[in-house]
């Protein structure tokens, strides 16, 4: 065999389909799928003169699982695993989100400890996520030892959590009219000191990183994204809040309990990475708020319902449930024929759209800025192929 | 503009002192990871794979009345068990059908009739290559007979040796427990 | 029949194999003192395991490393130009060798005391672009391609303040002879260069941090933008000469910021070896630290730093010497 030939090939269907433009003197760089900072399996075909990117287009389906055809053939308990293997980093969002979409289709009344319950768990996940992004943004910018002080508060919380989900990261936590497990004393008591601890932790992490010269350098007014390229592309959580808009699912269409709790929308109108990052460490701070309500007002009762469905047939018809995930909003839209798995079941991914409108912002940035985007968008490659 | 410009840099050289001073104070700070094998802290509320559960009476026996109601739940079909057709010929219409049988055992098996014999387990296998440790099986069962086990060390070459017949590692734990 | 060997021929293969040592050495130690250091920062313990227990903290990590390193395979990528592609680890590791040989370790450690020292160990660092370019470019790889034209351009910018920085010491002393620059600085910290020049002290700190390819400058093998830059497809010890040289440049760097502003082998009461070792770690131990704090810059802004600071600030630094000087 003549081993040469492949060089003269011009890579798979994606790469001969990518199409240059007239100049002859780019070079067409294929970024991904394994490279270290496309956070997993994502793949980006660039077209570079120098190092400016003139066009950059993702190529997704590298861990395409199937979820949602998946949904089609289990039952809905089966399926309860499943969506925390969507976004393994804010697993309990995505559960929420199927739990919620059943449960209001079947008119269950969710009891209300079990609410509190979902609550401080779902924050306190979307905390370990904006700590890991905030770890790994850092590694795509080069320094290293942020993501090991974000690490230290993840374990925390992992351990907290561990607790009573069992889990440390594909949590499957939430059941149908209620979760799985009550909280003890012990993971109140590990939650308030862990809150507080991350209050602290806050001024180390903005003296080390977000006050850092040469990070304020490489991230503000890099990656504009105008407000108008964020509804164009359906882009939401902290990339729309980064773009000024504070729209938030938690605030807009309020679900569960969430309008009992006082916290802020951060946004930030500089459409810049900054402005997402700023975002970001600002809801971290905020959750902390909404977690220290809830354990404040955490009243008694059941954890889940008594008479909760175990095999639930839910009615013919669809419904449509959005939860405020860690990375935007999380939708699923359910159909029903009464039988016992669902007819359909659609997941709206908010990295999916996020993703989207990256090749557009990424044209005419220096590679280091593409990564530096590409990581502000804080991209869940499981999530967006699903 | 070059006083602007040259402030705004020394700003930023101070920031990068700053920064500095964080690494360093966390430099002389005491270590916060364990070390692992030697150390383990957080296992407590870890869930492994899953085990039977031991009957009060005979550690050997367990309290799994083979409703299969994990069967029918697992999300990855791992589990698989057989069942004995029930000994005492109490109906006989019923042992030519264990499988209805078994689904016809009420949720508290204790008001059970003793009359209806309890169908034996005879095999309980986990295929842990399939499993991704939901818990479902474990909230399901209505005996109590599954439980997370703390077992983390799984390591091996093959396939097969995630392949775990539960029930003889409950005969085995139990012989060891009498050691 | 050994008289017919000049006496200089022997000293110097002699002291290039002393050197050889101490290079080898010296990575060993770097390799284990920087893990460690990020280790600590991080707060975990560093490599630990490696090693029977009578050799505690996992002190024999560099030498499971090297000896992982020499046992891969090596290979050469289709479509590589080979022989450019082995050139490139062997003159990458070689001057940064002989780079070595001018400098005064103590007051009676030093291969050859030339009055051309400096200037020998500038032009033999540039070298070392040289390799890296040819590398990245023998390798049929685009982000070699790219880590190899970032490193020329790099290297190339910054060579020039820091020729201006040495160019403001060497009208201090009037000498390019590394020897006499040491000699000339007194014992105590207050009769040191970097009393005097203190901008130039930090303008070379800062471009021998570009010079070494350290964060916050180490562009040409960006990790998370080029996966590994020119060694991008460099495997076993044809890395490990990359590696190597890194470190030895590092160490020659930090010789000489130690014996141009901080008096080389001079200091009170110890004999001078250990002053001059201990500053150059001090030295190595900063780099290390910055490099464990801050993130990469971009590589429009590298260039920016240089044209826009430190060529202005150099020169500024050269005609403020010169006046003095003259005055």
């Amino acid at each position: 065999m003549n081993l040469d030939l492949r060089l003269d090939t011009k890579g798979d269907f994606y790469s001969q389909r990518f199409q240059p433009t007239e100049r002859e003197d780019t070079l067409v760089l294929n970024m991904g799928p394994q490279h270290p900072s496309t956070h997993g399996v994502l793949r980006i075909l660039l077209e570079i003169d120098g190092e400016y990117i003139l066009r950059a287009e993702p190529v997704l389906g590298y861990i395409h699982r199937m979820h949602e055809k998946m949904a089609e053939v289990m039952s809905y308990p089966q399926y309860l695993p499943n969506p925390g293997r969507t976004d393994y980093l804010h697993a309990l969002a995505w559960n929420w989100a199927h739990v919620a979409a059943v449960e209001r289709l079947m008119n269950i009344e969710v009891p209300e400890r079990a609410e509190y319950i979902r609550v401080i768990t779902c924050e306190l996940n979307r905390i370990s996520s904006h700590l890991l992004w905030w770890g790994a943004i850092l590694l795509d910018l080069g320094a290293f030892t942020p993501i090991m002080y974000a690490f230290d508060d993840r374990e925390r919380i992992q351990d907290i959590m561990q607790r009573n989900t069992g889990s440390r990261l594909t949590y499957c936590y939430y059941r149908f009219g209620g979760v799985a497990a009550d909280i003890d004393d012990k993971f109140i008591e590990d939650t308030r000191t862990e809150c507080a601890r991350l209050k602290d932790r806050a001024k180390m992490f903005k003296d080390l990183v977000t006050d850092n010269f040469i990070l304020r350098k490489r991230m503000e007014e890099i990656g504009e994204i105008p407000i108008d390229t964020c509804r164009r592309y359906g882009a939401t959580g902290p990339v729309l809040r980064g773009s000024g808009q504070p729209y938030d699912v938690r605030r807009a269409e309020p679900y569960s309990i969430y309008d009992r709790f006082d916290f802020k929308i951060p946004a930030y109108d500089t459409c810049d990475s900054m402005g997402r990052y700023l975002v970001r460490m600002d809801e971290i701070q905020e959750s902390i708020k909404i977690i220290e309500q809830a354990l404040d007002t955490l009243p008694e009762g059941d954890y889940i319902l008594p008479k909760a469905p175990k095999r639930p047939k839910p009615p013919a018809g669809d419904v449509y449930f959005a939860v405020e995930g860690a990375r935007g909003k999380i939708g699923i839209h359910l159909v029903s024929d009464g039988g016992k798995s669902p007819y359909r079941l659609k997941l709206r991914a908010p990295g999916f759209s996020n993703l989207s409108l990256f090749s557009e912002v990424a044209q005419g940035t220096l590679i280091a800025d593409a990564v530096a985007i590409l990581a502000s968008l804080d991209l869940v490659i499981p999530e967006i192929d699903r | 503009m070059i006083v602007k410009s040259l402030s705004e840099t020394l700003s930023g050289m101070w920031s990068l002192l700053v920064g500095m001073k964080v690494t360093a104070v966390n430099f002389k700070s005491p270590q916060i990871t364990v070390h692992y094998p030697r150390q383990v802290t957080n296992l407590d509320g870890y869930r492994g794979h899953i085990e039977l559960v031991p009957s009060d009476e005979d550690p050997t026996k367990s309290k799994c009345i083979a409703c299969s109601n994990c069967v029918r739940i697992c999300p990855g079909a791992c589990i698989s068990l057989k069942a004995s057709k029930p000994k005492k010929k109490a109906a006989p219409e019923k042992t030519d059908a264990p499988s209805t049988a078994n689904e016809a055992q009420p949720e508290s098996k204790k008001e059970a009739p003793p009359k209806k014999a309890k169908p034996e387990l005879q095999s309980f296998v986990l295929d842990y290559n399939y499993c991704c440790l939901c818990g479902l099986c474990v909230e399901s069962c209505p005996s109590g007979a599954l439980r997370y086990s703390s077992d983390v060390y799984v390591a091996g070459f093959t396939r097969q040796e995630f392949v775990y017949d539960l029930l003889s590692r409950l005969q085995y734990q139990a012989q060891k427990k009498e050691q | 029949m050994i008289e017919a060997i000049p006496t200089q021929f022997i000293i110097i293969f002699v002291g290039l194999l002393a050197i050889m040592a101490f290079v080898g050495l010296n990575a060993v130690v770097l390799v284990y003192l920087e893990r460690k250091v990020a280790g600590f920062i991080h707060r975990r313990p560093g490599p630990y395991e490696v090693g029977p227990p009578c050799f505690p903290h996992g002190i024999l990590q560099p030498l499971a490393d090297g000896l992982k390193l020499v046992g891969k395979q090596i290979f050469t990528p289709r479509g590589a130009d080979s022989f450019l592609f082995w050139l490139a680890p062997m003159i990458s590791i070689a001057p940064a060798i002989v780079c070595f040989i001018a400098i005064p370790f103590g007051p009676y450690l030093q291969v050859i005391n030339t009055n051309v020292g400096l200037i020998l160990i500038l032009a033999f660092t540039g070298i070392n672009v040289l390799a890296l370019c040819l590398a990245g470019w023998a390798s049929q790889n685009k982000y070699g391609l790219i880590g190899a034209a970032r490193d020329i351009s790099q290297g190339v910018a910054y060579e020039i303040p820091l020729l201006l920085v040495v160019l403001s010491v060497v009208f201090m002393t009037g000498t390019f002879n590394l020897f006499d620059i040491a000699d000339g600085q007194g014992a105590w910290p207050w009769q040191w260069y970097i009393v005097y020049q203190p901008l130039a002290f930090i303008l070379f700190f800062i471009c021998a941090l570009a010079e070494t390819n350290r964060n916050p400058f180490d562009l040409p093998e960006a990790e998370s933008e080029l996966t590994a830059g020119f060694h991008t497809e460099y495997s076993g010890m044809a890395f490990a000469c990359f590696f190597l040289a890194e470190y030895a440049y590092m160490v020659v760097a930090a010789c000489i910021i130690a014996i141009l502003f901080l008096g080389g082998f001079q200091g009170p009461v110890a004999p001078g070896i250990w002053w001059f070792l201990a500053k150059v770690y001090v030295l190595l131990l900063i780099m290390i630290w910055i490099r464990w704090t801050f993130p990469r810059v971009r590589f429009d802004q590298l260039l920016n730093i240089c044209w826009k600071w430190l060529i202005p600030l150099a020169v500024l630094n050269l005609l403020i010497t010169l006046a003095v000087i003259a005055l």
